[in-house]
């Protein structure tokens, strides 16, 4: 067996920790079984630590059993441990089909960990947008926002998990509205807004002009309260840094 | 041509974050410290912000665990490029990894897994370090790390490999006491006779940590103090070594600095006795 099989047949130990692949890396079974035992318990330690407030809210076991389902079907595959996480979303939709709630609290996490090591981004002077040519400007959004539907009333279920307060029930919103996460300088952000916002939010991101986002709230909302609205955004997304400036289009 | 890491010698500690405080707000009295790479090669935030500050105050030094030296398929260029970026800002006293693989394919064990003792591989593990060395333009140090499992096939012993791995590529040896004590133990050899066969002026960092004992090996956990048998080892590895840069490794039921303060103590005192 030359070294290439020997780690193919380590890799579907690992996997699968079938008698097969014990029997072709010469059944030592308490050294595999090191290995086997060391290799699991770093991907639930990781999904543990990603996602705490999640696994609070499911409980141990049913977080654990969830993170089971995940490592059997997914090992991971990137040269970061910090990568594993963002598949467990999918997963939890297999397992729990019917809880949007579980769903929306694992993206929160998730997002709020990305946002934790992305690059960093410092915001232009007020003073550097009195010059702006608005009707040619190109919004620069920082890039650690992450933008997603909410149709429960996750936000507030996680603010209580992570405040250690006691946590609602689990409600659909009346409305379906958005999560923004971001990072301002070192502090990670969280904000349920509605699904206007999210909209507008979403558009910069496509195409960043900000004639195309008054464009966008003119056809949702009319000639004069669209370019109110645009402007109300901007100057919230500017004091919040969700958006660090805007350059001239090309 | 590579040439070696400029002299260094002192005592230090790995960086955890559950430490940075101190090592932020207060003067720690150590030489160095050590932080694990991938912990850091993140495009930005408050990791790279403290590791900047960290590093204005200490000399520090890079551990890698994913660069999979000894995997069959050639190093991840992805991998090494996010690795480059970081060395070039951080400076590093020393970059080091370990001889033991984690990627096959489309696959990441997020372990050490064993490399086995062959030919084959030894000339495997040889080309990764010297494409690793290539791209960073600097010489690697590569440490020996805890098994529990030897390969059937083996020709060599780990010391063997290890010195053969040195010649050939001129890389240098972080020299881990506790992994040559719990290796000497699962696999019964012997523990002195690894120490005579490493070729101890390629050894530029000693590392000093805690096992635990499972069922039926012992565990390299890092979760409690370095053994008695651990500082005998370490007090022949000394002797034979001479001054290089010394450190106490610890991931896991970390204790206040003090204690680990007082532990790299007593690793001066007995390199001075020796």
């Amino acid at each position: 067996m030359n070294l290439a099989e020997w780690q193919q047949a380590f890799r579907t130990w690992l996997v699968s920790a079938s008698d097969e692949a014990a029997q072709v890396l010469g059944n030592h079974r308490a050294g595999l079984a090191v290995y086997q035992n060391n290799y699991r318990a770093q991907l639930v330690g990781c999904l543990e630590q990603a996602f705490p407030n999640l696994r609070r809210w499911l409980g141990d076991e049913a977080f654990l059993a969830a993170s089971i389902a995940h490592i059997d079907q997914h090992p991971p595959h990137a040269w970061t441990l910090d990568a594993y996480p963002e598949g467990f979303y999918a997963t939890l939709k297999t397992v729990f089909p019917h809880n949007p709630d579980v769903h929306e609290l694992a993206w929160i996490e998730s997002a709020l960990n990305e946002a934790f090591v992305a690059a960093d981004a410092l915001p232009v002077p007020v003073h550097a947008l009195a010059e702006v040519d608005w009707d040619s400007a190109v919004l620069q959004l920082t890039p650690s926002l992450r933008c997603h539907a909410l149709t429960t009333n996750a936000e507030a279920i996680w603010s209580a998990l992570w405040q250690e307060t006691e946590p609602p029930e689990a409600v659909m919103l009346e409305e379906a509205g958005g999560l923004l996460v971001w990072r301002r300088q070192f502090t990670s952000r969280l904000r349920q807004v509605q699904a206007l916002e999210l909209d507008a939010l979403l558009h910069v991101q496509g195409d960043g002009r900000f004639a195309r986002l008054c464009e966008f709230l003119v056809a949702r909302l009319g000639e004069e309260a669209g370019v109110v609205r645009a402007g109300e955004y901007l100057a919230a997304w500017l004091g919040s840094e969700l958006i660090l400036g805007a350059v001239a289009s090309e | 041509m590579l040439t070696s890491n400029p002299p260094f010698s002192g005592y230090g500690l790995g960086l955890r974050k559950e430490h940075y405080c101190d090592f932020l707000e207060t003067s720690v009295p150590v030489d160095f410290v050590e932080v694990i790479s991938e912990n850091f090669m993140v495009a930005g935030g408050q990791p790279r912000h403290i590791l900047r500050q960290i590093r204005a105050r200490h000399p520090v030094a890079l551990h890698g665990v994913s660069m999979s030296i000894g995997s069959a398929e050639g190093l991840d260029p992805h991998y090494l490029q996010r690795l480059k970026a970081l060395v070039d800002e951080i400076e590093p006293l020393f970059v080091s990894d370990h001889l033991s693989w984690s990627r096959r394919g489309n696959f990441n064990a997020h372990d050490l897994l064993p490399v086995p003792y062959t030919e084959e591989a030894l000339d495997r593990v040889c080309a990764n370090i010297h494409q690793a060395q290539e791209v960073l333009g600097r010489t690697l140090l590569v440490e020996n790390p805890s098994s529990y499992l030897a390969f059937d096939g083996a020709s060599m012993s780990e010391w063997e490999f290890i010195a053969a791995m040195a010649r050939r590529t001129g890389c240098e040896l972080l020299l881990d006491v506790n992994n040559v004590f719990v290796s000497a133990s699962n696999h019964g050899f012997d523990a002195l006779a690894f120490l005579a066969g490493m070729p101890a002026e390629r050894v530029r960092q000693v590392h000093l940590a805690g096992h635990s004992q499972g069922r039926a090996l012992l565990i390299d956990s890092h979760d409690r103090p370095v053994c008695a048998g651990v500082w005998e080892l370490y007090a022949h590895a000394i002797a034979l070594l001479g001054p290089v840069a010394v450190m106490i490794e610890r991931d896991d039921e970390l204790p206040p600095l003090a204690e680990l303060l007082q532990e790299l103590s007593t690793a001066r005192a007995l390199a001075a006795q020796q």
